[in-house]
């Protein structure tokens, strides 16, 4: 694995190349891209030219016929996107998205401007679409599509990370995510994928999530964070597991379930469905709320989607409420209900305790944690002792998918401020739809990435930095699965002492249950604000 | 490269029309057939284009969300950048196309040691943006006075508000200064941002010089060399009327002017100067963000192989029976 360089010696050169970009090449060094996803995952999702090869090699083994299968696929999709068809018309290359990239401000390589990285598709598109690109050549910004083309493709449709910050900015609406969507549908007709985006969807493909957890292993962990929760306060939550006839079913991201800090944010979940008494089940086969589909192609991201409602109507539950994950709302949000609906066998979202109707989900019948928490806030159904996170101080990392993708902006903050008493946002700048990226999202949270990583995340992290030097913030809270995982480590290395959490950990530390023991610790263990001595008198 | 081969391509355009009219006495084909040629390009190419982009589905309901949305009733939904409904896209749009409300939001990033960010008001691209579209339009609107008789009220008073300064005779009009002005900035920081210049192609370079050479004959026409408007008048009415005639003695200035204008209006459709349709048609601005509240369909959606339950539980029945798992086949 490739040694990540320290803060200190991360260089950011803007400096531009003498050549032009079509003539100079991507350098594969360690720590710039991920490796290539394995033939049997490949296999598993029935995607074609599964075979081993490295990014790093001369020869990477393309199909004999790839030019073919390329134009094909790229003809296909004009006749099938309109996006793409504008998107590749009517950019003017004014250069506002250049620098809205956190990739762009965090490596200095000029074809991670957005603009950039669309002009690589796009002069293929004139070569072999357009009248004056086939006439008039590079003159009209077209080149010849060579396998130096689909090397760069790979480089760069795997250094974006879908969160269309660039698109709220353009003024036509471009939207790079739907290029590097599309990029990455051609280069999967090539059997070029990574390995961090292909296994995890093989897994979730044949076992029900991306982690590959499989059923009783999957009830076995959420039982053993049943367990930690009596340890906090002593109350003894009961999940249940694929029952039929429950009146919700709850769909989160595996990796909630599987490691720090998501995993206290899974027990906050638990607590307040218990506390509330809600009649709800998880189920192990759409034990994935996450969608590394969204990463492949389409036709993946519709076959992993297509278990929730499938299990929505077999267990002939009302609705669905969903989890705190990024580009799983994405999915939710705009693609769900067209490709897997409509959702005629499920019943629009009322709460069970406020008897509010979610008319915004009239018809995906699927709603998120966060909004159905704030609404039980609002009507005053919860008992929440703020204090209890008053050794955090904390701000608020809006994560893309929501954020650009849906709008979820208010409904977080709300349910922050009404369980903490410390809260900063960071500058308007960096949040709500100009929110920056953690660096990490769309497959590319793999350790092999990792400076890509932290230099994708410098924006995010500069500006949790900012609320960390001005108000001490130390805690740094998200709805997204992958951002708990990964600004962790952003963290640990532009700004240590800053922790991550998401919003129901917070809403699990503030929530006072029945029957609740005196609380001593947070769901980590660790004491609470004016208990530090409580704690050491135990040690 | 792409400034010079733009610069050139202008130039020759230029000579070309100067040798035509002058040497080879093209007066008709310059003042009569490139003109029609022009238009029919125009507008064949800009309605092929549209029919081209309005036939192509939109699969997916994929909004740019750019505020709050349509969420519980205490929740303050920002109608105009995140919209619901079609009138609250009426309305973003109507800010998208008329005020460049995305471009409004731009900003410069600034590079700090440490490194340290920090992103600085930066809306002088907005504000030329908008200076030169704007005044682009007060000058077409302008030119109708040559194409129409009796001139609508509209035009005079367009005209005298445009010429309210009063500076000269024939007197100035402020939209032709600040039209020479915008297109100049925007082709100053197109070569003096490096980024945006390593960007640029001939083909963003070109339409920058077609317009400032447009705008340049325009006003040496109008304020140096003072051509016969009467005349220029009955050729445009002949063109619109169908019954074209070339009047004598007017300057080959004007054949350079028109000519000029006849190469946009030929170029625009296959260029990006295409972005004045594509606006409309873009689904990340056009679209309400409404997908979990009315069902999008997808025209093309087809069904994929999926993993079923069935299938997950036969190769896990075992394991889950074990579990507790509750089972459809024991």
């Amino acid at each position: 694995m490739a040694k990540v360089p320290k803060p200190s010696e991360l260089l950011l050169d803007y400096a531009l190349p003498k050549a032009e970009w079509m003539d100079t090449k991507p350098d594969f060094r360690p720590g710039t891209w991920c490796y290539p996803g394995k033939a049997k995952n490949l296999d598993v999702l029935q995607l074609p030219h599964a075979r081993e090869w490295n990014p790093p090699d001369e020869d990477w083994k393309l199909p004999s016929n790839w030019k073919e299968i390329i134009f094909e696929g790229l003809r296909d999709c004009l006749d099938k996107y309109r996006s793409l068809r504008i998107f590749m018309d009517v950019c003017v290359r004014c250069g506002a998205c250049a620098d809205k990239c956190h990739f762009y401000i965090g490596s200095g390589d000029p074809k991670n401007m957005p603009v950039l990285r669309a002009e690589l598709l796009r002069s293929i598109y004139r070569k072999e679409f357009t009248t004056a690109g086939k006439v008039l050549g590079k003159i009209a910004g077209a080149r010849e599509l060579t396998e130096d083309v689909v090397k760069e493709w790979f480089y760069y449709f795997f250094q974006c990370t879908e969160c269309r910050r660039c698109s709220v900015f353009c003024p036509y609406g471009i939207d790079t995510a739907e290029i590097t969507i599309i990029g990455r549908e051609l280069l999967n007709l090539l059997g070029l994928n990574i390995d961090w985006v292909v296994g995890p969807a093989a897994n979730c493909f044949m076992n029900g999530n991306h982690l590959g957890i499989q059923p009783h292993a999957f009830k076995d962990m959420i039982e053993f964070f049943v367990d930690e929760i009596e340890a906090v306060n002593g109350v003894r939550v009961e999940p249940t597991f694929n029952r039929k006839g429950a009146e919700i079913l709850f769909i989160t991201p595996s990796g909630d379930v599987f490691a720090d800090p998501g995993t206290y944010t899974l027990m906050g979940y638990l607590m307040l469905f218990h506390e509330i008494g809600l009649d709800y089940t998880w189920s192990t086969y759409a034990s994935e709320g996450g969608n590394f589909g969204l990463f492949t192609n389409h036709d993946t991201m519709k076959k992993l989607n297509a278990k929730m409602y499938a299990e929505a109507k077999r267990l002939g539950v009302k609705y669905i409420i969903g989890g705190e994950c990024g580009h799983m709302w994405r999915v939710v949000n705009q693609y769900m209900d067209t490709m897997n609906g409509p959702a005629d066998f499920l019943e629009v979202p009322v709460s069970p305790i406020t008897g509010t109707v979610f008319e915004n989900a009239r018809s995906t019948k699927m709603i998120h944690i966060v909004e159905f928490t704030a609404d039980l806030i609002k009507n005053g159904k919860l008992k929440l002792d703020p204090s209890r996170n008053d050794h955090h101080n904390v701000t608020y990392h809006d994560s893309c998918n929501p954020a650009r993708g849906m709008g979820f902006f208010d409904e977080p903050r709300y349910v922050i401020q009404n369980v903490c008493n410390n809260f900063h946002d960071m500058p308007p700048n960096t949040i709500r739809e100009q929110t920056f990226c953690c660096g990490s999202g769309s497959g590319l949270n793999t350790d092999e990435f990792m400076e890509m990583r932290m230099r994708g995340g410098l924006p995010r992290a500069n500006a949790v930095r900012h609320v960390h030097d001005k108000y001490g913030v130390n805690m740094l809270s998200t709805i997204c699965a992958i951002d708990r995982a990964v600004l962790t480590p952003l963290m640990d290395y532009w700004v240590p002492g800053v922790g991550v959490t998401g919003v129901h950990e917070l809403v699990g530390n503030a929530l006072v249950m029945e029957g609740e023991t005196e609380r001593t610790t947070d769901l980590r263990g660790e004491p609470l604000a004016g208990m530090e001595d409580i704690e050491n008198e135990d040690v | 490269m792409g400034i010079k081969f733009s610069l050139l391509s202008v130039v020759a355009l230029v000579l070309a029309v100067f040798l035509g009219v002058k040497a080879a006495g093209l007066t008709y084909f310059f003042g009569v057939v490139i003109p029609y040629i022009a238009i029919f390009t125009f507008i064949g190419g800009f309605t092929f284009r549209i029919l081209k982009w309005a036939r192509t589905p939109v699969p997916f309901s994929i909004p740019t969300t750019a505020g709050q949305q349509k969420s519980l009733p205490w929740i303050k939904h920002s109608k105009l950048d995140n919209p619901s409904t079609p009138a609250g896209v009426v309305g973003r749009m109507i800010l998208e196309v008329l005020l460049f409300r995305s471009l409004f939001r731009n900003t410069k990033l600034e590079k700090y040691d440490g490194p340290k960010l920090a992103y600085q008001w930066e809306k002088w691209l907005w504000l030329f943006a908008i200076l030169f579209h704007y005044s682009f339009l007060v000058i077409f609107v302008r030119h109708l006075r040559f194409f129409t008789e009796p001139v609508p009220g509209f035009v005079h008073a367009l005209d005298s508000v445009d010429g309210m300064l009063q500076i000269g005779l024939p007197g100035l009009y402020i939209s032709d200064l600040v039209f020479i002005a915008a297109v100049t900035f925007l082709f100053l920081r197109r070569v003096v941002i490096p980024q945006v210049r390593y960007i640029s192609l001939p083909a963003d370079y070109f339409p920058l010089f077609l317009l400032l050479a447009l705008g340049l004959s325009g006003i040496l026409m109008r304020y140096f060399t003072k051509v016969d408007i009467l005349k220029v008048k009955e050729l445009a009415l002949g063109i619109v009327t169908f019954h074209p005639v070339i009047p004598e003695g007017i300057g080959v200035l004007f054949f350079i002017h028109l000519f000029l204008i006849c190469t946009l209006f030929i170029y625009f459709p296959f260029s990006k100067l295409m972005h004045l349709g594509g606006v409309f048609l873009s689904p990340t601005r056009n679209m309400p963000n409404d997908s979990r509240i009315i069902r999008h369909i997808n025209p093309w959606n087809y069904p994929v192989k999926t993993h079923t339950y069935e299938e997950y539980e036969d190769h896990f029945r075992e394991k889950m029976i074990e579990a507790g798992l509750p089972v459809e086949k024991e």
